[in-house]
């Protein structure tokens, strides 16, 4: 899966752009001016220190949001619903974070982002299973999922987990040894995300493994006739794939939040999505798209203040950048000739 | 006749035993017992028309997981054109016409460009949501629900009379006579043969002179305009305002119903309100408080639901051979 910089890059950059003009009338449209929003988004996303920083932090969680899917996606499955799976690791990973008193960094941040990942994989592998199973289509079920751990969380959150005499209900702060450090500066998580992006690529092209979930991915009834373990690759592709989720939950707890309150994950296992979309399941590939994204999202809030845009108008650009740059039309009209993306096709199990 | 509706047999058990005990239930207590089943029809009627959509799309080989998305797109078009020209039938008509609109959207992706029918559906919720939420503006109001009133001689019937015809608007009712509609379409007529025939086997469809790229556009913009219809439905009449993501999954639990019901109309008819009864129970439940049960659980309950009901079904049916692969006719 060579990613050709020539004519392939110029797809995603054309979507943009378009995506730009479109969102450009939009806001117009509403009565503000799309030049000052555009110029919030540019200053505040990319050009200020503080900007970037805040950008970089959130595109490492992008990535690793961007990577439990694109996992998935590799082995064929669609695994829609990582949002359960990053909440239930973030709780997962706050729990551990404030209650683990007195041990040192190296083996706090290891332990709880293990643990995260292990309620991520739980959930993901859950519906793997009942896929594997019973037949249950993985996006129905992760979906539903969704639902239930955010029901879940919630209620976790309202009672065991809560911090006592708040006026809102959160957890426990997360000890210090819990949190991940900056150097100088800049956020480590980017550096664990490249790192993890680098290892994803590596298992698919140079492990059995990978290959064989690739292989399954690529075409089911051929790799079950190659004596690969269908089933196995299934449940095995929605495990590691929750896992990853689960990380990037603990991830985002640990670098970010420092407690947690269901409402500060939303939308992470979503962008996800676009982002594995846009890098079409390439662990490398989507790293670039996850910096632009994670540069929209930091500067979410600054558009709304600084332009007096709706934030919403973000996830219409996102929206609309997803739908140019995976519709053939666009690519057509530049010659690129990049194979458009399948993930899981039917109902069929 | 078992056999004639391909009913197996622990479906029959299953309705008999809920029929026991809505007889016993409506003998303890008529009103609760009429009001938990009006509620139910409530809740499960636009699923069971959401679930037509996809059964119309699938029927004929293409995944519409883009059902949520048609929805929301259509009840905020329809709720604001409503609340704009101060005309509920003039905003049915456009969460209609966005319904058909955003169906071709998907039928361009799936059906002419080839794409991946499940990402092309997830796009078309992404784009969705992104529209509805920056669009929206708080404090629209639409001029008045549609009446809600008693069909006369059917409300009269003892027993089930009340429960169904009464106490509810318009769309409700034509989802009553929408739904058999389809079925005798799919079942019954040449249009309906062609569907299944380019759902199940699109080759030899071909080969018998059906254009499946027209019998799957058709399909799919026939299947948008009932996501559409729903949109509306609910935006105009169950709930009677717009707001965001409104959908909240329910076009996912659709699919779930039609998968439950086997791709048959009437089948996801009956899950559909099953379901709607489930959901009528637990805020029964709710409203009495006879239960400990955090919140949290009772609102999971629908979601978990669904996925037990496709782990006992799932397995067991069979999806139209098709669907989900894009057609390439063969070159001589």
């Amino acid at each position: 899966m060579k990613f050709k910089i020539t004519r392939d890059a110029l797809v995603p950059i054309a979507s943009v752009l378009v995506a730009l003009a479109i969102g450009a009338i939009l806001i117009a449209a509403q009565g503000h001016s799309p030049m000052q929003a555009y110029h919030v988004l540019i200053v505040k996303g990319f050009q200020s220190t503080s900007g970037l920083q805040a950008t970089l932090s959130k595109a490492g969680i992008l990535i690793i949001s961007g990577l439990a899917i694109t996992f998935g996606l590799r082995a064929g499955l669609f695994n829609i619903g990582a949002q359960g799976q990053v909440l239930s690791g973030a709780l997962a990973f706050t729990y551990i974070g404030y209650r683990l008193h007195g041990i040192p960094m190296w083996i706090h941040i290891p332990i709880a982002l293990i643990f995260g990942a292990a309620c991520g994989a739980l959930v993901g592998g859950f519906a793997g299973f009942l896929k594997a199973t019973r037949g249950v289509h993985e996006v129905i079920s992760t979906i539903m999922l969704n639902s239930i751990m955010a029901a879940i969380v919630d209620y976790l959150t309202q009672n065991q987990f809560r911090l006592q005499g708040q006026p809102n209900t959160r957890t426990p702060d997360i000890l210090h040894s819990a949190r991940l450090p900056h150097i100088f500066g800049y956020p480590t998580g980017f550096i664990i995300a490249v790192l993890l992006a680098i290892v994803i690529n590596w298992v698919f092209k140079r492990t059995t493994i990978g290959f064989e979930l690739d292989t399954v991915g690529r075409n089911r009834s051929a790799s079950w006739y190659a004596g690969i373990s269908v089933k196995k690759s299934i449940v095995l592709g929605m495990l590691v794939s929750g896992a990853i989720a689960g990380f990037t939950g603990g991830m985002f707890s640990s670098e970010t939040t420092g407690y947690f309150v269901p409402a500060f994950y939303s939308g992470i296992g979503f962008d996800g999505i676009t982002i594995a979309l846009l890098g079409r399941a390439n662990p490398i590939a989507l790293i670039p798209g996850a910096i632009f994204i994670g540069g929209m999202r930091s500067a979410q809030s600054a558009i709304q203040f600084e332009a007096g845009v709706s934030p919403d108008i973000i996830n219409l650009l996102l929206a609309l950048v997803l739908f140019f740059a995976t519709a053939p039309f666009l690519a057509k009209l530049i010659k690129s000739n990049a194979k458009t993306l399948t993930t899981t096709s039917g109902w069929g199990s | 006749m078992l056999k004639r509706f391909n009913i197996k047999p622990w479906q029959l058990i299953l309705g008999v035993v809920l029929l026991g005990v809505w007889i016993y239930c409506y003998i303890a207590n008529t009103d609760i017992t009429n009001s938990v089943v009006a509620s139910g029809m409530r809740f499960g009627m636009p699923l069971a028309l959401a679930a037509m959509v996809g059964i119309m799309c699938e029927r004929s080989g293409v995944i519409n997981i883009g059902i949520e998305g048609t929805m929301l797109l259509s009840g905020f078009t329809g709720f604001y054109i409503a609340s704009w020209s101060k005309n509920i039938v003039a905003g049915l008509m456009i969460a209609i016409l966005t319904g058909i609109l955003t169906s071709f959207v998907h039928a361009m992706m799936t059906i002419q460009w080839k794409m991946d029918q499940i990402i092309a559906g997830t796009i078309i919720n992404i784009l969705a949501s992104g529209l509805t939420s920056f669009l929206y503006k708080q404090g629209s109001t639409i001029p008045n629900s549609w009446p809600i009133f008693d069909i006369p001689i059917l409300g009269q019937i003892p027993f089930i009379g009340h429960a169904f015809f009464t106490q509810q608007g318009p769309i409700q009712y034509l989802g009553l006579i929408l739904i058999p509609a389809i079925w005798v379409m799919m079942y019954k007529t040449r249009w309906g043969l062609r569907t299944r025939a380019v759902g199940e086997n699109p080759g030899s469809a071909d080969t018998a002179g059906v254009s499946v790229i027209k019998v799957r556009m058709i399909n799919v913009m026939f299947g948008g305009a009932i996501g559409g219809f729903v949109g509306g439905f609910i935006c105009l009449e169950l709930v009677g305002s717009f707001s965001k993501e409104f959908t909240a999954g329910s076009g996912f639990t659709a699919l779930a119903l039609m998968i439950f019901g086997r791709w048959n109309p009437m089948g996801a008819f009956a899950a559909a309100i099953l379901f709607g009864l489930a959901q009528a129970l637990s805020t029964q439940l709710q409203i009495f408080g006879v239960t400990n049960i955090p919140n949290q659980f009772i609102t999971m309950l629908p979601y978990v639901f669904t996925i037990v009901v496709l782990a006992v079904s799932a397995g067991k049916v069979r999806p139209p051979a098709a669907a989900g692969k894009s057609y390439e006719k063969e070159q001589a």
